[in-house]
């Protein structure tokens, strides 16, 4: 099944040469007067006043942990979810919902201990 | 047939025709959402270019691609560089695997994982918005890139899990079964009513749209993350806005509203009947599936001129504190169902149950939702508030109060 | 169009303004009964009556400034507790030549105060920032204009003009054709001062310190605001002014009395009537005139309309800043239309320079007050369905509620006028207080709101709107009074121009106006009127000439911009975006 990637494939080639020849296009056809004024890093038109690149805040990164957790859970639900009504009909649907809700479960648990840590609030 | 013919230059051919289409809806929504806004806002918008200012679409690109390309001293050249086109690849990318008509001639290629494919193309785009940010080395942009990298992954959540009570309910990865489901079915917009409310709210959010358009919120970070671009590169992350809006209404068509077609329970415009005209269904399929697709991208544009903007942390109060329980409970819910219907042995045949349990449940969530995030609370921190109207008082004499 | 007959030989034979007499305002006697009870009740020897001024005025010994203001604000009887303006006035001539004049204003008892403080080049006045919180960027503006130094005062820098600026402009012996090239290579780095709430040590490298503005979307203008951030979250804020400084006081001083009021258009240009109806007023109470019946209700509707221009400004600007897009346009519409009625007026649509001193500068057309109603008729619409678009909506409620909060007793303190005062819950309204131009004859009510948030400051204005409708219907239904639109007094307004041509005796007048100006007699005086945002004062001093020897403005912005860093701080920026815009700053007005 393979061969039906190929079109993406190409397609990934076609957007990178086509993004690439206008961006190249535009250097070479747009104005060129450019003064250390010009590129120097916006601020509201004066000068900086502080570094631009400092520590983020951790609350940044957090979100980040959560996401990649979060996400994971769905990416394991997916397959679960395609079968599911397949088995449903089965013997094997009751104990395909009791394992996908343990995983919830599981889960919940961890979102109720993540709230009430307040990972959420941002105040 | 030649096999270099059916695996490269049919797919090559669709997918100019498919590129097309594309490039027209996009520039063409930047006209309509100007000219829709204008409407709404008791202006006029572009109207100066050609008819109704239609050439807009086309002299807005020459301007920018006329414009100077400014690297600002302080950036990180090849990341500044890279930037503006990671976002634009995948938003291209994914159009690839969607079918805007009935299969094989109106899907450029049909991937058996292509929802998958889909949801981990579109999720990569955060990484133009928040390197672009980095790399500008402005404050404004570094702070337009991080929260909208938050934004994006906390929405990303809730957006996955709306998608998995659809693969439930139909059972496959490929868009075009689920697209055959619904119109054997019903659009899947009844039975996962809570699904697709948080899969609209979460596509919002994802193309940083109004309410959502925090990271380029132009009054607090000037322009946010596209601070500091000029010229095509600007104009790069501004068509992978548009092309994320795109895509995320193509998604919505085909999981929620029965993309190409336009049928309950397998009666009305139905693949079959489409196909049975040759060419011309296939048209006839794609004119649905955009007329639906452009109905999305028209509430954008009305969202856009209605809502204020959330602060930060509402918007990430709403994500993690009400999209993703409502979209776990909706998964419970739509799995006690299934089974149900699966161990009361109600067949296939009479899905109508539970299809309409699902309904009724659903609206029944949603509605409650929606009156508890809507409900205002009084804010803590005033104490005494007046109800509109303000209190007024008669101060004949000031001196008195 | 004048009432004067086209060919009336008839010489004008009222009294005649002139530098003769000096000045003597028509309260003064009470103003100097309630001077001497002040005075008793304080019972301080370091106050100097000063008689013959429009409100009770002394002279208070330099060292004791401060101890005298704080008597005043603590006295339970006087209880002046809004502090309303600290300037300088320079007198090159005397051996202490300058004057720094405080004016207070009583919530309770309604009345003012004015104290003089006499400086000599060398000496210092103790700061009273430790009274009013109010007086730290207005004693800072006398240092910048007038070299006065304050002791003690924490941050005594230049505030409007640039740092490299040498001299002092608004001394008498600065040249005001003097010219300076100011680049930002000598501006001073400005690092905002942690607040205490928020300072913990090992944070420290984890926090921005940003510039918002003077070139930012969100300041309308160009202010400057630098906040220190952790997060998203300000926890120290610093304002910077004075990029629109346009020297409004010492132009007027080089300008005679009528050619003043285009500069006050540009004070604050979102309701620039007002301006000119204060300045005009000023003048005429040193003049010791009044503008005929028909000017003064053309005055008091333009000012009226231009109010609800000047709130539309700020309530569709406010709504742009947190994101709520269409309310702009949406409200720009009646305001059009506020400016068209202005442009069919005076030919000009933002900035009229309609008010003359002394009346108008033309008649209204003929079809001004259909024009006007069909504007009163119009407006309640739009009002109410921005309010309804808004109102109900969460993410505006939890956008503006509790956010920026302000104190009563703050915002007191820091010499809030206007609607932020009134958002606070203190009902001090201008035209209610000491009413001009014929408020008091209008059945309206001073809206108030309860909070000093965001939310109260959109109550209250959107309320000011729909009572300055009210007061507009009532003009409406008396019609305008018949007569002209300015005095028949040939040494304030021209006479018409078929007379000049016929006439030698108008021609004679029209020459001395033109080359000498009005000349009003010897005095100071100080008059108050509600402009779109809080009290805005207009302080003239006539040395006899033709030029105002002091004109001085009250911006009802400065002090409110002056406590916008306590505001915000602890806030977010997107919530202290939004705050900014519900203040309404105007840069014309910051700066003047």
């Amino acid at each position: 099944m393979t061969h039906t990637f190929v079109p993406i494939l190409l397609m990934l080639l076609f957007a990178v040469v086509v993004a690439g020849t206008i961006l190249g296009l535009n250097s070479v056809i747009g104005r060129h007067q450019r003064n250390p004024s010009k590129l120097a890093p916006y601020e509201s038109g004066v000068p900086l006043l502080d570094q631009n690149r400092k520590r983020m805040n951790v609350r940044f990164y957090q979100i980040a942990m959560l996401f990649i957790l979060f996400d994971i859970e769905a990416a394991f639900l997916y397959p679960w979810a395609v079968i599911y009504r397949g088995a449903s009909h089965g013997p094997s649907g009751l104990f395909l919902f009791t394992e996908m809700l343990l995983f919830i479960a599981l889960l919940g648990v961890g979102y109720v201990y993540v709230w009430k840590k307040k990972a959420f609030d941002w105040k | 047939m030649n096999p270099w013919m059916h695996y490269l230059l049919w797919p090559c051919i669709k997918f100019a025709i498919a590129i097309t289409i594309v490039l027209t809806v996009v520039a063409g929504m930047t006209w309509i959402e100007r000219r829709l806004l204008g409407l709404m806002q008791a202006r006029l918008g572009p109207n100066r270019v050609g008819p109704q200012g239609l050439f807009q679409i086309i002299a807005d690109p020459i301007k920018l691609l006329m414009k100077e390309d400014i690297m600002p001293s302080a950036a990180e050249k090849v990341v500044y560089v890279l930037g503006p086109m990671i976002p634009l690849l995948p938003a291209f990318l994914v159009f690839c695997l969607i079918p805007f008509g009935p299969p094989p001639a109106f899907a450029v290629t049909r991937v058996n994982v292509g929802l998958l494919l889909i949801v981990a193309l579109t999720s990569t785009s955060v990484y133009g918005i928040i390197l672009g940010g980095w790399a500008s080395n402005n404050k404004y942009s570094l702070m337009g890139g991080l929260r909208s990298a938050a934004q994006m992954v906390s929405y990303e959540v809730p957006f996955g899990l709306s998608i998995v009570g659809v693969l439930m309910l139909c059972g496959s990865f490929d868009l075009v079964k689920i697209i055959e489901y619904q119109e054997r079915h019903v659009w899947n917009l009844f039975p996962q009513l809570v699904a697709a409310f948080i899969f609209f709210v979460s596509m919002n959010a994802e193309s940083n749209r109004t309410p959502f358009d925090l990271p380029e919120a132009e009054s607090e970070l000037v322009a946010g993350y596209h601070t500091e671009y000029s010229g095509m590169k600007f104009a790069f992350y501004m068509l992978s806005e548009y092309a994320s809006m795109l895509v995320n209404s193509c998604l919505m068509t085909s999981l929620f509203l029965g993309g190409w077609t336009l049928s309950v329970g397998g009666y009305g415009v139905t693949t079959a009947a489409l196909r049975s005209m040759g060419l011309l269904g296939g048209v006839i399929g794609a004119a649905i599936f955009f007329g639906k697709v452009m109905t999305l991208m028209l509430v954008y544009v009305w969202f856009r001129a209605t809502f204020p903007r959330f602060r930060f942390d509402q918007l990430m109060d709403l994500g993690w504190k009400w999209m993703i329980p409502l979209a776990l409970a909706n998964i419970f819910v739509t799995g006690i169902l299934i089974l149900a219907a699966g161990t009361l042995k109600i067949g296939a045949d009479t899905y109508w149950y539970g299809e309409l349990a699902l309904s009724i449940v659903g609206a029944a969530v949603l509605a409650f939702t929606l009156f508890l995030i809507t409900r205002g609370r009084p804010a803590a921190t005033v104490a005494a508030r007046p109800t509109e109207p303000p209190k007024v008082i008669h101060a004949s004499r000031v001196s008195e109060a | 169009m004048s009432t004067l007959t086209r060919y009336s030989a008839i010489p004008y034979t009222g009294p005649a303004p002139t530098n003769r007499a000096p000045y003597v305002p028509k309260n003064a006697e009470p103003a100097n009964a309630r001077g001497e009870a002040i005075a008793t009740t304080l019972g301080n020897a370091a106050m100097t009556q000063e008689r013959g001024q429009d409100m009770p005025t002394f002279l208070v010994e330099r060292a004791r400034i401060a101890d005298v203001l704080r008597n005043l604000a603590e006295n339970p009887d006087l209880a002046f507790i809004l502090p309303l303006d600290c300037f300088g006035t320079d007198y090159p001539d005397r051996e202490e030549r300058f004057d720094v004049v405080y004016q207070l204003y009583s919530l309770k008892n309604n009345e003012r105060i004015r104290l003089k403080v006499r400086v000599g080049e060398n000496d210092t006045v103790p700061t009273s920032t430790g009274v009013f919180k109010s007086f730290d960027w207005f004693e800072r503006e006398v240092f910048d204009m007038f070299g006065v130094r304050f002791e003690g005062h924490p941050n005594m820098r230049r505030i409007l003009c640039h740092e490299a600026f040498q001299g002092h402009a608004l001394r008498k012996d600065y040249d005001p054709a003097q010219r300076w090239i100011l680049t930002e290579q000598n501006v001073a780095r400005i690092i905002p001062k942690i607040d205490p709430r928020f300072a913990t040590e090992d944070t420290d490298f984890e926090r921005v310190t940003l510039n918002l503005g003077p070139s930012h979307p969100a300041t309308h203008g160009t202010l400057r605001i630098v906040v220190t951030l952790d997060g998203e979250k300000i926890i120290g804020a610093d304002a910077e002014i004075g990029y629109l400084h346009r020297c409004f006081e010492k132009m007027s001083e080089t300008h005679t009395y009528q050619q003043v009021i285009p500069y006050t258009d540009r004070l604050n240009y979102c309701s620039a009537i007002i301006n000119n109806v204060g300045y005009a007023l000023a003048v005429e109470k040193l003049l010791g005139i009044e503008a005929p019946a028909r000017a003064q209700q053309v005055r008091l509707m333009l000012s009226e309309f231009w109010r609800i221009a000047d709130h539309i400004v700020c309530i569709s600007a406010n709504l742009v800043d947190i994101g709520a897009l269409t309310n702009y346009w949406y409200l720009m519409q009646p305001r059009e239309e506020i400016i068209g009625l202005t442009e069919a007026c005076s030919g000009a649509r933002l900035l009229p320079s309609y008010v003359r001193v002394g009346g108008l500068a033309v008649d209204v057309p003929s079809n001004f007050l259909e024009q006007a109603q069909r504007l009163v008729d119009m407006l309640p619409r739009y009002i109410d369905d921005v309010e309804k678009l808004i109102w109900k909506n969460r993410i505006f409620r939890e956008r503006v509620q509790g956010v920026a909060v302000i104190s009563k007793e703050d915002a007191i303190n820091f010499g809030f006028t206007g609607p932020c005062l009134r958002a606070c819950g203190v009902p001090y309204d201008v035209r209610k207080a000491s009413p001009y131009i014929g408020y008091e004859t209008y059945d309206w009510d001073v809206p108030i709101a309860e909070g000093g948030d965001t939310y109260a400051r959109f109550l209250v204005r959107f309320e000011e709107m729909r009572q300055s409708l009210r007061i507009l219907q009532q003009a409406i239904d008396r019609g305008l009074p018949a007569g002209p639109v300015i005095v028949d007094n040939p040494y304030v307004a021209l006479p018409p121009k078929s007379k000049v041509y016929n006439e030698m005796e108008s021609l004679i007048y029209h020459f001395k106006l033109i080359m000498h100006g009005i000349q009003p007699p010897v005095g100071e005086t100080y008059f108050q009127v509600e402009g779109g945002n809080g009290e805005l004062g207009f302080y003239v001093v006539s040395d006899g000439t033709k030029n105002p020897y002091r004109v001085r403005v009250r911006p009802p912005c400065f002090p409110l911009f002056e406590a916008f860093g306590q505001m915000i701080t602890g806030q977010t920026i997107p919530d202290a975006i939004g705050a900014l815009g519900s203040l309404n700053i105007i840069a014309g007005e910051l700066d003047h």
